[in-house]
């Protein structure tokens, strides 16, 4: 190995840290001006250093009204990531084993992932919308009373809402899923069969000790995903709004610092959450090590 | 991220070997696996196939201000395209739209491209120890982590008429008056999205960077390329595949996009998703469905012309 760095390493790593300067200069931005005082605007310079921000976000009744659509948002993000780690790899165990159509599953999967949001946001939309109109007639035609008093839409987080996100972070959890099994050593099941374990026995005490640190990963992938999406749920969502519907509606007229506080609140438990997971998968994959 | 942790552990010559894996495979095809592949399966039937589906048959039908009804009508395609064949060689609503939208997928394709390959070089030929590349890529993808609204609201104390940038710009006396086209702008959005979509650049572009042979560029070298011929001769035709992921990733993001383009761009700019989120709100349902099926088009268009561009230079 050359001893001396060529003039390109320089070049290249200053690029590197402007890169990184470009990353994280902004969100260093709103973490700053979200301690203002109560005076505080929307720019430099800070205006007196205090909590005033995040209290005010605690207590509600500003300008940035989240409390519904944070608890909607959070319930969501724990059932996609519960879905999402399932069918993941209950999906991957069946490629591994092949079966016909895994080539056929697997493109949908990708093309999951670049058919524009927008389009499988309108396409959901439109075929729940299509969904309450049989029903609607089916209570007509069957005189259902609570349908015909009762009955909006199907529309909702829950059932379009939750179809839509995991239309967006299955294909991420499949793919990871790949990953993970082509490393994966039979050998290991196979000496557990050997052993006399039924099929159930040798998942649960033999493979999936093996994949858990990966599937935190999956699951980090699931929440947060879920948690952050915007483009799929803009049109499937019924009447609710999501956490990131409602900042969106809200960058247009919010006027205080609010807004930052909310922004640093939510990136500082995000990071939070991401390091706590990566930490516990690192811990089982110590221990597994060990034993 | 998988992907890294791929490479690093292909690196270490981790790999299972290829026997093994066939072995697992020929065992067993009862029922397990399909029962096992059937509720993802299901999902992507119910809220993605049968959604496209209803997309292309809405296009065709009929609505009033109330209601969508079933017909087969070309009236709504004719309707996005209104004139457009008559006014020619003058632009459209429709044309301009869609040439400002891949406008913006082309810039921001050229921008994520040189600076995420760029990144990506710097990471996988430039940092030596292992631990040192790991915390510098991870560092590029903690704001993966984080909302892409707060995101993009982060430019305003920077970007704003009284932002940083102006402030600083004012002071050092380049400008007296604060310089409006830096936010609700044509180059706040390029600016967003390639602050928000880079990473999608990196990762597989590092990817495949990771996977190339270190003893075919050391043969370059010997054989006396200059570090230029290196890189366009061996280094990018063998970063291709992770180019080109990138790549359809950026672009079908990028021109799906009405989220950045509408934020960044004060709401004032069009693109082909904003057309579309309209029409939805006033109810114009088949009309929507049919700018939807356009756009699906063009998208998966351009993926199979980089498909293409890439298999073509691969036989010359």
């Amino acid at each position: 190995m050359r001893e001396t760095r060529p003039r390109s390493f320089y070049v290249l790593a200053s690029v590197f840290a402007l890169f990184l300067l470009f990353l994280y200069g902004p969100m260093m931005a709103i973490l700053v001006l979200s301690f203002q005082g109560p005076e505080g605007g929307l720019v430099f310079p800070m205006n007196g250093v205090s909590f005033h921000w995040f209290e005010k976000l605690r207590e509600g009744g500003g300008q940035v009204e989240i409390g519904p659509a944070l608890r909607r948002s959070f319930r969501l993000a724990l059932l996609v990531m519960v879905l999402t780690v399932t069918f993941s790899v209950l999906a991957g165990l069946a490629f591994r084993r092949g079966f016909r159509g895994a080539t056929l599953l697997l493109y949908v999967a990708i093309a999951s992932l670049i058919v524009p949001s927008i389009v499988v946001s309108l396409g959901i939309a439109l075929e729940f919308r299509l969904i309450d109109d049989a029903i609607k007639s089916l209570g007509m035609a069957w005189g259902i009373e609570w349908i015909q008093r009762d009955f909006v839409s199907a529309l909702g987080p829950f059932t379009s809402g939750l179809g839509a996100h995991l239309t967006w972070t299955l294909p991420f959890g499949l793919l990871i899923m790949f990953a993970v099994f082509n490393r994966f050593d039979p050998a290991y099941e196979e000496a557990a069969r050997d052993l006399g374990a039924t099929p159930w026995q040798t998942f649960r005490h033999v493979t999936l000790p093996m994949i858990a640190p990966f599937l935190i990963g999956v699951a980090v992938f699931g929440f947060t995903l879920s948690w952050d999406e915007l483009a799929r749920s803009s049109q499937v969502m019924g009447a609710d709004n999501t956490l990131p519907m409602q900042l969106a509606a809200k960058t247009t007229t919010v006027t205080d610092p609010e807004i930052y506080a909310l922004g640093t609140a939510t990136t500082a438990s995000s990071i939070l959450l991401v390091l706590v997971a990566f930490t516990i998968a690192t811990l089982l994959q110590r221990r597994r090590q060990r034993g | 991220m998988s992907d890294t942790a791929d490479t690093i552990a292909e690196t270490r010559g981790n790999r299972v070997s290829a026997r093994a894996r066939r072995a697992s495979r020929r065992e067993g095809h009862g029922a397990a696996p399909y029962l096992q592949a059937a509720p993802m399966a299901l999902v992507f039937l119910v809220f993605f196939l049968l959604p496209l589906a209803a997309t292309i048959v809405v296009s065709f039908w009929q609505y009033t201000q109330y209601s969508i009804e079933p017909a087969f009508t070309a009236q709504n395609y004719g309707e996005v395209f209104g004139g457009c064949l008559a006014r020619l060689p003058d632009l459209c609503t429709t044309f301009e739209t869609y040439l400002s939208t891949l406008k913006f997928g082309v810039i921001v394709w050229a921008c994520t491209l040189t600076l995420g390959f760029t990144v990506a070089y710097f990471l996988a030929f430039h940092v030596r120890s292992l631990k040192v590349q790991v915390i510098f890529f991870l560092l590029c993808t903690i704001p993966f982590w984080t909302s892409i609204v707060i995101r993009m609201i982060s430019w305003i104390p920077l970007l704003g008429r009284n932002g940083l940038v102006n402030q600083a710009l004012i002071s050092m006396g380049v400008t007296d008056t604060p310089l409006e086209w830096l936010l609700y702008s044509d180059f706040a959005v390029v600016l967003a999205l390639t602050h928000l979509y880079t990473l999608f650049m990196v990762v597989p572009i590092f990817n495949s960077l990771m996977r190339i042979d270190r003893s075919l560029i050391e043969a370059a070298r010997d054989a006396g390329a200059s570090d230029l011929q290196t890189l366009t001769a061996v280094i990018i035709p063998l970063a291709r595949p992770g180019i080109l992921i990138g790549s359809i990733f950026v672009l079908t993001v990028v021109l799906g996009d009405f989220l950045t383009i509408g934020i960044m761009g004060g709401q004032q700019i069009a693109s082909v998703g904003k057309i579309i989120q309209t029409q939805m709100q006033f109810l114009q349902f088949p009309l929507a469905a049919a700018n939807a099926v356009i756009l699906l088009v063009a998208v998966l268009a351009g993926v199979w012309a980089l498909l293409k561009l890439v298999d073509i230079r691969k036989e010359l």
